[in-house]
């Protein structure tokens, strides 16, 4: 079938854009509050600040001339990550995995010398990666080492969790894991796989690669069955601490294991897509009303994912 | 109340006052719903040059007094300093005076006039009576000679003229013919006034411009004009052929002097025409705004023609805008920017859309090839899209040049395109490559082409045209949809697509 109609979408409470914007974005999430979660910088202070789980900063550039002492502030490093601070949809993300006589290894193989190094960070402060062009710094952060238990899930790159919190409720979860046919990258449009997450448990209840379902990785041919993240209760507070961190009703929270430090939160990202409930097969619109019935009646983040848990968990037993 | 009902209702009282003044004029005041039948209306630049002698200059036109068929819609004097003044002379014809004390420099002056053609008779003045013409003792014999010779053949006026153009326009001319043309100052239409004053018809000279879209540089013409006992019927002195040709703007009528320039030298004159359409209705509207209702003074047409056609396309804008929307919020589709689609699709306006579209193809490409390059030379992000506006400008010029001499006119229409917005387009689409892949280009690029050619579309449209032009408070009504659909929250059409896969479809 070519279009569904929009009366089935309605019924399995599918969230469209329109929607989106209108109902949940613009009114649970205030603009002032938009640059704390734009600006990876700010977010990192802030959840530095109530003591929510980051990767390490190791440096900071903000101008061009600091370009030039790249190479010092890198310092020894093997791994790194350099990101913009503003940047959008994992735009102009760095990730160097190793260093092999004085070239700079990606995470896809392929090498760099300084000079495309220092041409990347130059970029970042013009602000290429920025929305609307505004000026930018890049941050230099470590290597998240990921969890081999999930591991087997990804082809390069690091699968990260994404978690929608609602009014500080866990609302809906998946796990994005990158592909050949993504680039590494985990963004599911780019073609990686997305795999809802049964928010009791962390294990996962539908793969999904481009629209359709998939059973196994299509590089690892590792079955998705079999996947369940750990640290699960660990994941869903360290997210729904972020709604007192930003102050933000509706957010999507970007989490990575790091095999030493647990869970790490990466980013957080005010304008969440929607292709998460095609990864979890399901709606959210029932899941935020059920949130908006019962509003105000839990106060701490735990409290919270106590009764998401309950509420939108699914018996693993009967886990599709 | 919640802000979706004030929404409705501001939408609402948008919509009524909109569609209830359209519905005034309308009705009440006759502006028609549908577009109807088009008018060609001629401007007419006359400029006049001159190198003063460094006194006091005075410079008179003789304004044109188009008799009959030609109606004046608007008038424009440029006076590049000078006083200017209108009056009018003894003959009852108006004079434009521009004045100046002291002129140093070669001046321009122009005086620009727009006219179209009504369907109006000729008013036939009669002719005054005819004075015998001066012509000395050899002259005036051949002159009776070749009179009672050309009466013999033709009794009525009309004949006698078309028969004695013929003698005096023949390639080996009778003896008396040639005698009477010796002198240099002597021309065909001299004489042909001389012999039929001879013969008592009223017959005179007129001058005027032939009316062809786009031409510079025109000079007058001249027409003989004779007068049959009624009507008078004009003869092309050089053919014979009679009747006034159909795009002759008379300029004047007899022999009174044109252009008198006083205190500078090297005067002379000349014309430029354009021709543009306008709906037969607004050539109504504006020939009789002077008694028209208030509404009507208060509109578009209150404005000098140029003004309206620059509003005729600032007004569909909102159009575009519209139909952008539309295919944003309800449809779903992708575009580069949200109003590039708009910008782009007026500059089809220019180009027609498939000249268009291979310009812009051409540019784009070409920019995206050079863009490539440039992304290796390490370049901050300004210097680089200003480098980008560089390129754009010069492959625009290469297009230009290239194609002229190719013979391919159209491929000039190249400078309409927004220069910005190709540069930025260019970029945006170099980014979206090298991070999203060739495929996201081709969607967001392709999206925003599909919305350029759509809005094209629409906003070509004579209907849309027409209304928006004709009814600009229907932009009420454009906007109050605009907020409607601002705050729709249902699925977008690409969703239903999107979501095809889900369980259970």
């Amino acid at each position: 079938m070519l279009l569904v109609s929009p009366r089935w979408l309605r019924r399995k409470g599918i969230l469209g854009m329109n929607r989106r914007n209108v109902d949940v974005i613009s009114r649970r999430n205030p603009r002032s509050l938009y640059p704390l979660v734009d600006d990876k910088l700010k977010t990192k202070r802030l959840a530095e600040q109530y003591g929510v789980a980051v990767p390490v900063l190791k440096g900071v550039i903000s101008y061009q001339f600091e370009v030039k002492s790249l190479r010092k502030a890198l310092g020894l490093s093997r791994q790194f990550v350099i990101k913009p601070a503003q940047g959008s949809g994992g735009k102009g993300i760095l990730v160097i995995v190793d260093r092999d006589k004085g070239r700079y290894i990606k995470s896809s193989g392929s090498d760099l010398s300084i000079r495309d190094v220092e041409r990347h960070v130059s970029n970042i402060l013009s602000g290429l990666y920025s929305l609307g062009g505004r000026p930018d710094v890049a941050m230099i952060e470590t290597l998240v080492v990921f969890d081999q238990h999930l591991a087997r899930f990804s082809y390069e790159g690091v699968p990260d969790i994404r978690v929608i919190i609602y009014r500080g409720y866990p609302v809906m979860a998946m796990i994005r894991c990158a592909t050949h046919v993504s680039d590494g990258k985990a963004n599911l449009h780019q073609g990686a796989v997305g795999v809802g997450l049964d928010l009791a448990s962390g294990r996962s209840l539908q793969a999904v690669q481009n629209g359709r379902p998939v059973a196994v990785h299509p590089d690892t041919l590792e079955s998705f069955a079999g996947l369940e993240v750990p640290h699960w209760i660990g994941i869903l507070h360290l997210a729904a601490r972020c709604f007192e961190m930003t102050g933000m009703g509706y957010i999507g929270v970007d989490i990575v294991i790091d095999h030493h430090r647990g869970p790490l939160i990466l980013e957080l990202n005010a304008r969440p897509g929607l292709a998460i409930q095609i990864a979890n097969q399901r709606g959210l619109v029932h899941r935020l009303e059920a949130v908006d019935a019962v509003c105000g009646r839990h106060e701490t983040p735990e409290e919270r994912v106590e009764f998401s848990r309950l509420a939108f968990g699914s018996d693993p037993g009967s886990a599709t | 109340m919640s802000s979706r009902v004030q929404v409705y209702i501001i939408a609402l009282l948008l919509s009524a006052v909109g569609i209830g003044v359209a519905l005034y004029k309308a009705f009440a005041l006759g502006f028609p719903l549908l577009p109807g039948a088009s008018q060609s209306v001629w401007t007419l630049e006359s400029r006049i040059h001159f190198t003063p002698s460094g006194g006091p200059v005075e410079v008179t036109l003789a304004l044109p007094q188009p008799l009959g068929y030609w109606v004046v819609l608007d008038e424009y004097f440029t006076s590049s300093g000078f006083a200017l003044s209108l009056d009018e002379g003894k003959d009852g014809r108006m004079r434009a005076r521009w004045s100046k004390d002291r002129v140093k420099q070669p001046a321009t002056l122009t005086y620009k006039l727009q006219v179209y053609r009504s369907r109006g008779q000729d008013s036939a003045e009669p002719p005054a009576a005819v004075e015998p013409p001066l012509l000395d003792e050899g002259q005036l014999d051949a002159a009776q000679q070749l009179l009672a010779s050309v009466r013999q053949r033709s009794a009525d006026p009309v004949g006698f003229t078309r028969t004695l153009l013929g003698v005096l326009n023949h390639a080996n001319p009778q003896p008396d013919v040639a005698y009477l043309l010796a002198e240099p100052s002597r021309d065909v239409r001299r004489v042909a006034i001389e012999v039929l004053a001879l013969a008592q018809i009223p017959a005179r000279v007129i001058s005027g411009i032939y009316l062809e879209d786009g031409r510079r540089r025109q000079q007058l013409s001249t027409l003989l004009e004779v007068y049959d006992g009624s009507h008078w019927v004009q003869f092309d002195p050089r053919t014979g052929e009679s009747g006034l040709p159909k795009n002759f703007f008379v300029w004047q009528r007899g022999g009174v002097s044109l252009l008198d320039v006083v205190g500078g030298r090297d005067s002379h004159i000349d014309f430029a025409i354009m021709k543009n359409s306008l709906s037969t209705r607004s050539v109504a509207m504006m020939e009789s705004r002077e008694e028209s209702a208030a509404l009507i003074d208060f509109s578009i047409y209150a404005l000098p023609v140029e003004q309206q056609s620059v509003f005729k396309k600032l007004l569909l804008i909102p159009i575009g805008a519209l139909f952008v929307v539309f295919m944003r919020i309800i449809v779903g589709v992708r575009t580069s920017g949200t109003f590039m689609p708009i910008l782009i699709a007026l500059a089809f306006i220019q180009t027609t859309l498939l000249t268009g579209l291979v310009i812009f193809l051409v540019v784009v490409g070409a920019g995206l090839w050079i863009r490539f390059y440039l992304s290796y030379l390490n370049l901050l992000l300004v210097a680089r899209v200003s480098a980008v506006i560089v390129v754009v400008l010069a492959i625009m010029v290469v297009l230009s040049v290239v194609s002229y001499k190719l013979g391919i006119d159209q491929a000039m229409t190249v400078t309409f395109f927004p220069m910005i917005i190709l540069s930025w387009t260019i970029e945006r689409m170099s980014i979206l490559w090298e991070e999203e892949g060739l495929r996201e280009v081709f969607i967001q690029g392709g999206g925003s082409l599909l919305v350029a050619v759509l809005t094209y579309l629409v906003m070509m449209s004579r209907i849309a045209q027409h209304l928006t032009f004709n009814f600009p408070e229907l932009l009420l009504v454009v906007l109050g949809a605009i907020l409607v659909i601002g705050q729709y929250t249902g699925y977008r059409l690409t969703e239903l697509y999107r979501f095809r896969h889900l369980q259970g479809a």
